[in-house]
């Protein structure tokens, strides 16, 4: 088993360190280390992200928001299954007629972990709180745009009346919380909001119990939980700044869960022992933005793409001669999913997948034909020029930081260099990308967005409506906006019959795909690797493909069991050898020093 | 050392001069360090709003934001404002001692800076106390038997580990480790009881930060040793020393070694203060919870105030230390004072 060699590996190691291996006093401290360890199961998660806020008002980072997710219930949280909407404080829901009053009954089994009862009331405090107090709105403020009232005819019945008609009303990421405990906070940015006294409570598998900003969280279960037992004790996210640090935390054992690999650190875990991978079919899509020809919603032309970028025609040419297979295989590593629609394969009922004919495959011939039609003639030097004799020449934009935009783009500006269309590459900072990409300052440029098993959010980023306005704030993905695209989005958020409304929802992307602002170049798989000779029984969301940390619920790690006897925390036995080792060494240094000082004493002048 | 006003009288002229020199000196410098802090202050707070990219933006990349509450946010942190006026906030804030407030975490930068510059100091402090032990341990050695074996395998060593990027040979020390050494932060999550437990538990994660600080800073102080002995090796004291019969090893540690001290000196309390600031890389590879990690993680914002907070905090102790290491030279070295 692995821990029995490491550990052994340690020993040997620690023994090389020092011929004065003597580390007696210590020895036996280490056996209590780990003989004492009390029976409580710790789950040990590395995370590599910050997290900004625990208060679920204010806490954006998607690091956040999953803590959230285990410790607050949310009304119809996404099930493990499929991501469809499953019962949380909410155990019924309907809508009425005209789809604008959404009737939740309040699950009678769900408690606050302190005992109370969750009720009508908290759902109308959190929601309202939300409606009416713009601080307390910035995480979740979207959800509720649309909402006009917010009623309790009873204690167990919430009625929402939206002014408009709204699909996603029963994809409210929004973590219901107790108005006996918040109801007393004015500023919910105060930093008061982020303490065990506000956060402290919830109703979710897990509560948190231990809050060191930027080092630790830590969650103990819920023996509330209305569901059933969590077999995880005490739930660990221990902060990393440095994800091959983490790592090596897993393979040392000091960490049991790591995700957000990279292909190589995935790869090097592969087959360790004791240790498991998980490439899971992700919520995440790469993609190529391609400047339409970018406008304020007052239509006012901003930003400095290229002109012939305006062109549909030009756009499609630039997504047929690129090869996602390629970019898949060689520069995903074949950790991900040949691209189709906004929406990835993970959420099928939305997913759009374009027919043969309409599919962006690699056609350097057809993007040349069109090319050609849209009036860019080849000129002598190989390169495409317009009717003025201007080279057809793009940026490429991207993040130096991230591997996958490096290799793509050179993938990419040799793809359409043979089309005969030059590229120069701009890899620059994280924060360059998106200030130039906000501003429309690109011609090509890689990004990407997560999704939500609701496909309302990433449809709504592509609306006119999203656009930025003359001051610059906006929410659009990609500078698109065409009415009928609108005509469909509102067409989709009022239908609440599941099947209509996914027939609008692809309609729609396939009208996005073939105006190509941007092209969707893979759906990223998600790779995660544990220690599954500690932990296991992790469920997936969705069922047996997808992630178990980062879920749009609390179902992968709530769900997780403990395998056999796992090693304790603390100091492992090579770090008291190691100290004794040192100490040894300064010792037997200062001795030697003591000695020689003695020796020279006689020499004084 | 200083001649205060009241025993003028009793003070002959020369030494008279000697103490107004004194004064004069010390104003010089102290006024000196302040017009330097008041660039600095300046500096910070313009050369920040020259990285590009929006805090908004990263603030909301993950959550739904809509227009009104982008144009919220933007007011609440003030950068609705035009940047002077953001400026002379900024200034009246400082002189209140006020750092203003972090965009992403909403606390206080002041409050964020003092939790983080224990974790810091200690890092630097046993690093730089530890690479000057052996710095000069090796300098001395090494310049005592010029060009001899220990002198070229140690330069050599010496300059290869001065030249490693600090965060390549930690994520190597790490992997080397195998585990020995934890791979993050100040402390266990779950700490041991007991003072001299959680003494140990520092320690333990203490080592490999340093130990990857102290292999590549210790250059400087081997090198700067070096050199300067080399410097005093044909001095005449020296070979007077020699005649009255002293051991070599006397020569070296009574006389040659401590007018070599001096220049080395200097150097250990400018370099203390970029030390401090060169530990974003070694504090981002073990997630060290010190100023060098607030650093990294605030860039990625960007999170000015903070950015601009720690800024302040380290040119300051950069110009602070300067100031004190001309100070103590003057005490130290008696030409200083004659000049």
């Amino acid at each position: 088993m692995r821990t029995a060699r490491s550990r052994r590996g340690r020993a040997v190691s620690a023994a090389a360190l020092t011929p004065l291996l003597v580390a007696g006093p210590f020895t036996p401290a280490a056996g209590a280390q780990e003989t004492g360890d009390d029976e409580r199961s710790v789950l040990r998660v590395a995370l590599v992200q910050e997290i900004d806020h625990l208060n679920p008002f204010t806490a954006s980072f998607a690091s956040s928001t999953m803590i959230g997710r285990m410790t607050w219930e949310f009304m119809t949280p996404p099930s493990a299954e499929d991501a469809t909407p499953s019962p949380g404080v909410a155990s019924e829901w309907e809508s009425s007629e005209d789809g604008l009053t959404w009737t939740y009954t309040v699950n009678p089994d769900v408690t606050w972990s302190d005992g109370e009862d969750v009720t009508s009331e908290d759902v109308k405090f959190t929601l309202e709180k939300i409606m009416n107090d713009p601080v307390a709105a910035e995480a979740n403020g979207s959800y509720v745009e649309n909402f006009e009232k917010v009623t309790t005819p009873d204690e167990d019945t919430v009625e929402v009346r939206t002014s408009e008609p709204q699909a996603s009303m029963t994809a409210l990421d929004i973590p219901i919380v107790p108005e006996h405990v918040w109801s007393d906070v004015e500023d919910f940015a105060a930093p008061k909001t982020d303490t065990l006294e506000y956060v402290g409570v919830g109703s979710g598998p897990f509560v948190i119990s231990e809050y060191q900003p930027n080092r630790f969280v830590k969650l103990e279960a819920n023996d509330r939980f209305w569901r059933s037992d969590v077999a995880v004790d005490e739930l660990q996210f221990i902060r990393f700044e440095n994800a091959d640090a983490a790592v090596s935390a897993l393979q040392s054992g000091e960490v049991d869960f790591v995700n957000r690999l990279t292909p190589a650190q995935f790869e090097t875990l592969e087959g360790s022992d004791g240790i498991t991978t998980n490439s899971a079919n992700g919520r995440r899509f790469s993609e190529l933005m391609i400047n339409p020809g970018a406008e304020t919603r007052g239509g006012e032309s901003i930003g400095n793409g290229h002109p012939a970028l305006r062109k549909q025609q030009v756009r499609q040419a630039i997504a047929y001669a690129i090869d996602p297979k390629t970019l898949v295989d060689r520069v995903l590593g074949g950790y991900g999913q040949l691209p189709g629609g906004l929406v990835p394969p993970i959420y099928d009922k939305f997913h759009y997948e374009p027919s043969e004919e309409d599919k962006y495959t690699h056609d350097p011939g057809r993007a040349n034909r069109m090319l050609d039609e849209a009036g860019y003639e080849k000129g002598p030097d190989g390169i495409r020029r317009d009717d003025d004799g201007r080279p057809l020449e793009l940026r490429l934009t991207g993040r130096s930081s991230e591997d996958f935009d490096v290799r793509a783009a050179d993938f990419i500006a040799g793809w359409l260099g043979d089309v005969g269309i030059r590229v120069t590459k701009n890899l620059v900072s994280d924060n360059q990308v998106d200030e130039q990409t906000t501003a429309a300052n690109y011609d090509l440029a890689l990004s990407g967005w997560g999704t939500n098993p609701d496909p309302d959010y990433i449809l709504a980023k592509q609306t006119c409506d999203a656009l930025p306005t003359s001051d610059g704030n906006g929410t659009s993905s990609a500078f698109y906006c065409d009415p009928a695209y609108d005509e469909l989005y509102r067409r989709q958020l009022a239908e609440m019959d599941t099947d209509k409304r996914a027939e609008a929802v692809t309609q729609a992307q396939e009208m996005y795909y073939k105006a190509a602002p941007s092209v969707v170049i893979a759906y990223e798989q998600a790779l995660e690797a544990y220690r599954s000779d500690r932990w296991d029984g992790f469920p997936r969301q969705p069922k047996g493909e997808g992630v178990i940390m980062e879920q749009t619920g609390y179902w992968g790690f709530a769900g997780a069991r403990p395998v056999g006897g796992g090693e304790g925390g603390g100091m492992p036995t090579g770090a008291w050898v190691a100290i004794g080792a040192v100490a040894l060494v300064v010792l037997a240094g200062g001795g030697t020093m003591l000695a020689r000082r003695k020796g020279s004493a006689d020499d004084r002048e | 050392m200083t001649t205060g006003p009241t025993d003028q009288h009793a003070a002959d002229p020369d030494e008279r001069r000697s103490g107004t020199s004194t004064v004069r000196y010390v104003a010089g410098k102290v006024g000196g360090a302040l017009v330097s802090l008041v660039f600095v202050v300046a500096l910070g707070f313009f050369l920040f709003r020259m990285i590009p990219g929006d805090p908004l933006v990263t603030m909301t990349r993950e959550r739904p934001t809509g227009p009104e509450q982008l144009a919220h946010l933007r007011e609440r942190l003030g950068l609705d404002q035009p940047v002077w006026q953001q400026f002379l906030d900024y200034v009246g804030g400082l002189l209140q001692g006020d750092f203003g407030t972090s965009y992403m975490y909403r606390r206080p930068v002041g409050a964020m800076i003092a939790e983080r510059v224990w974790p810091t100091l200690l890092l630097v402090g046993t690093a730089t106390a530890l690479a000057v032990v052996l710095g000069l341990w090796l300098g001395v050695r090494a310049a005592w038997r010029r060009g001899g074996l220990f002198d070229r395998t140690q330069t050599g060593i010496t300059l290869a580990l001065w030249s490693m990027p600090q965060f390549w040979l930690g994520l190597l020390l790490l992997i080397a480790t195998q585990g020995v050494f934890p791979s993050r932060g100040m402390t266990s999550v779950d700490p041991p009881n007991g003072f001299v437990m959680q003494a140990l538990d520092v320690g333990w994660h203490l080592t490999l930060p340093c130990l990857t600080l102290l292999l590549v800073i210790y250059a400087q102080y081997m090198l700067v040793m070096r050199s300067s002995l080399l410097e005093e090796m044909g001095a005449d004291y020296l070979r007077t020393a020699r005649a009255k019969g002293l051991r070599d090893d006397l020569v070296r540690r009574r006389h040659a070694v401590p007018n070599a001290l001096l220049p080395t000196m200097t150097l250990i309390f400018l370099q203390f203060g970029m030390v401090v600031s060169g530990t974003v890389t070694v504090e981002a590879v073990f997630s060290w919870p010190g100023l060098g990690l607030l650093t990294y993680e605030a860039l990625r914002g960007p999170d000015l105030p903070v950015l601009q907070g720690v800024f302040v905090i380290l040119a300051g102790s950069v110009i602070v230390m300067n100031l004190v290491a001309d100070l103590l030279y003057r005490v130290v070295d008696p030409r200083v004072r004659a000049s």
